[in-house]
């Protein structure tokens, strides 16, 4: 205990040395903090985007639809499957969907869409669209009007309440042709999505495209999307291999290695964040060894155990690194809520910068607790490893020498 | 009974082996005995504070053993000799050496913690080491705000604290004023008188060499001469 108190009391010898290495490690622990919830939050907001708001976690299609994504590989809506889908307990709920392609046209303007047939009370529990709805109201199942996205809304130039005529191929090769009434506007985060898509109730779309009770997809909402391998495997086995379960990395990849790669640029700047801790860190113990030379010589010459002494100069460096890790910690803590709260967002050429590439100029921050502690470990192991510095010192220490003058 | 507290015998401490050898200590016989109060003296480079270091098991000699208290010290392992030196040798540096963040108290408490004293003997004993070196109304003071002086006195009763079987003082006057190297005198020689606690200094300090019962005087690196008519030449 004396040795603990002792290390607390050397801290304080050179107060100012301490407080700046204290800063230095509070302002790498916040900003490290900071940038690893950064990351998590823009992934997932990302994700949320495309995953949330578009193809759910996992889908169930007909076996080969995926490949090949024509009407004609849609397949029957059947209770049965549904009860085996929502039998996993990792399921929390499903929608089926009817998706296919069009082309939207009003006036002189026309524009290829996305069509996207739903259960209007399923498709809520799932992806929320309901407070999507920027303009008009949501759909109900025997609606015969249509939601559209702001972005497509605009480049066509209407407005809630006007007509639109969506004109494609139906099942098995029939035309699909029909006039809509546009009943709401939906906003939607991935830019790419929200210049493109048009929601009707799935009857209507089973009309359109003449395939009754037909549907392209089951889309599932999860308990717990943190392993999706495993639900998706054991999902394929409960339903065999007419239907294939897909989850999003596998539908959009794209969006999977746009994260991994940002994943790594941000490893390796956070690696060169760790590095200028290092460096702060040791640096101080660099001139705290130097300085001490002599006293820790005289320590050892009057009888002090060097494993005593290196105990003691190992709880000097850690409640430094422990000091600064907890103050940065909790410094952390509102800037990162408030940034949950209200996201940082870009707005102008660099907006369009980040639409061009499918997702919204968002940048909220991750709240999630393993921030706080690993970014709080990684440091504190840091801290460890370069108190092994004074450590070797004190064992290759020689009284004689270190009180040389 | 054996009264011997320190016997070197033909020590030799050499530096720069390998090219032009230079002899620190050159094939010293040293015996003292318990109680003595014994000045090594010599110009600078003598070897004073080699001799020193080697029987305070700080550095080992390149021949011949040193014996304290009946144990040969130069086969000891480093570890085994810091362990030695905080039970059997009480230091006492020119440069006081206080640890600055700690108060004169905690400074003598400080090798009592070391030896793993309890509480209520360390109390004890830290009352009576200051009432020895006159200072017992600075316990709580830190080292800053002692006089050179006070902090030597205290950097005694440090040396002391461990109950040493001897105490090695290099040059303890040279950084005090003659009024505060007399006090210090005074009080070591008490220690000497009514404790019969053996005393060895390094010195170039006049009034050291008066109150001292033996003079030793080396040059480079031998005893040339011995108040106590041991010399024992090379």
């Amino acid at each position: 205990m004396w040795i603990v108190q002792l290390a607390w009391k050397n801290l304080w010898r050179n107060a100012n040395r301490t407080m700046i290495t204290m800063a230095a490690i509070f302002f790498a622990v916040l900003l490290s903090i900071l940038m690893s919830s950064l990351k998590t939050g823009i992934f997932d907001n990302l994700i949320k985007d495309m995953v949330g708001y578009y193809s759910g976690y996992i889908q169930v299609h007909q076996a080969g639809y995926w490949d090949e994504q024509l009407l004609d590989n849609c397949f029957e809506e059947d209770p049965e499957i549904q009860r085996k889908i929502r039998s996993h307990s990792q399921v929390k709920d499903i929608s089926p969907r009817l998706e296919s392609f069009a082309l939207a046209s009003t006036g002189e303007l026309s524009k290829g869409c996305l069509v996207l047939g739903i259960n209007p009370v399923q498709e809520q529990s799932i992806t929320h669209l309901q407070e999507k709805i920027v303009k008009g109201r949501y759909l109900g199942s025997n609606d015969r009007g249509i939601l559209v996205s702001e972005g497509l809304l605009k480049r066509l130039k209407n407005h809630v309440g006007d007509t639109l005529v969506l004109f494609g191929q139906g099942y098995h090769g029939s035309t699909a042709a029909g006039k809509y009434p546009i009943q709401g506007v939906i906003k939607l985060g991935s830019p790419e999505l929200n210049d493109k898509t048009i929601v009707m109730p799935l009857a209507l779309a089973q009309d359109l495209y003449s395939a009754p009770q037909m549907i392209t997809s089951y889309v599932l909402s999860l308990q717990d999307t943190d392993d999706l391998m495993a639900i998706q495997s054991s999902l394929q086995q409960n339903l065999g291999k007419s239907y294939e379960v897909m989850t999003w990395e596998e539908m959009m990849p794209d969006i999977k290695q746009h994260i991994e790669t940002d994943s790594a640029n941000m490893k390796y700047v956070q690696a060169f964040l760790y590095l200028l801790i290092s460096f702060g860190i040791f640096g101080t113990l660099l001139i705290m060894m130097a300085e001490r030379r002599y006293e820790l010589g005289m320590l050892v010459a009057i009888g002090m155990k060097k494993s005593k002494l290196s105990i003691l100069l190992l709880f000097e460096s850690l409640f430094t690194v422990i000091v600064g890790c907890i103050l940065g910690i909790l410094a952390s803590i509102p800037l990162v809520f408030y940034l949950h709260k209200f996201p940082i967002r870009i707005y102008g050429e660099g907006a369009k910068a980040y639409e061009r590439f499918g997702f919204d100029a968002v940048f909220p921050t991750s709240t999630d607790y393993h921030h706080f502690i690993n970014q709080g470990i990684v440091v504190l192991m840091i801290g460890l490893i370069l108190s092994m510095y004074p450590v070797i010192k004190v064992i290759r220490l020689n009284p004689v020498e270190s009180m040389k003058k | 009974m054996d009264n011997t507290v320190i016997d070197a015998h033909n020590i030799s401490k050499i530096y720069n082996k390998e090219n032009i050898p230079v002899y620190a200590v050159n094939n010293v016989h040293l015996h003292v005995e318990k109680g003595e109060f014994t000045a090594l003296v010599g110009p600078s480079g003598s070897g004073k504070t080699t001799l020193l270091n080697l029987i305070g098991g700080l550095d080992l000699p390149d021949e011949g053993s040193i014996t304290i208290n009946g144990e040969d010290i130069t086969r000891m392992s480093p570890n085994e000799l810091i362990d030695f030196r905080l039970k059997n040798i009480g230091f006492v540096f020119q440069s006081f050496n206080l640890i600055p963040v700690l108060t004169a108290k905690e400074n003598v408490e400080f090798i009592m913690q070391l030896q793993g004293i309890d509480l209520g003997k360390r109390e004890q004993r830290i009352h009576v080491l200051f009432d020895q070196i006159g200072l017992s109304d600075k316990l709580e003071s830190r080292p800053s705000q002692l006089s050179g002086g006070q902090q030597q006195r205290v950097a005694v009763a440090r040396a002391l604290a461990s109950k040493p079987k001897f105490i090695l003082a290099d040059e303890p006057t040279a950084n005090l004023d003659s009024q505060s190297a007399n006090n210090l005198l005074d009080i070591m020689y008490k220690l000497n008188q009514e404790e019969h606690m053996t005393f060895l200094f390094s010195t170039h300090d006049q009034r050291v060499i008066d109150r001292a019962k033996r003079v030793i005087t080396l040059v480079d690196g031998r005893i040339v001469s011995d108040t106590a008519s041991q010399i024992l030449p090379a």
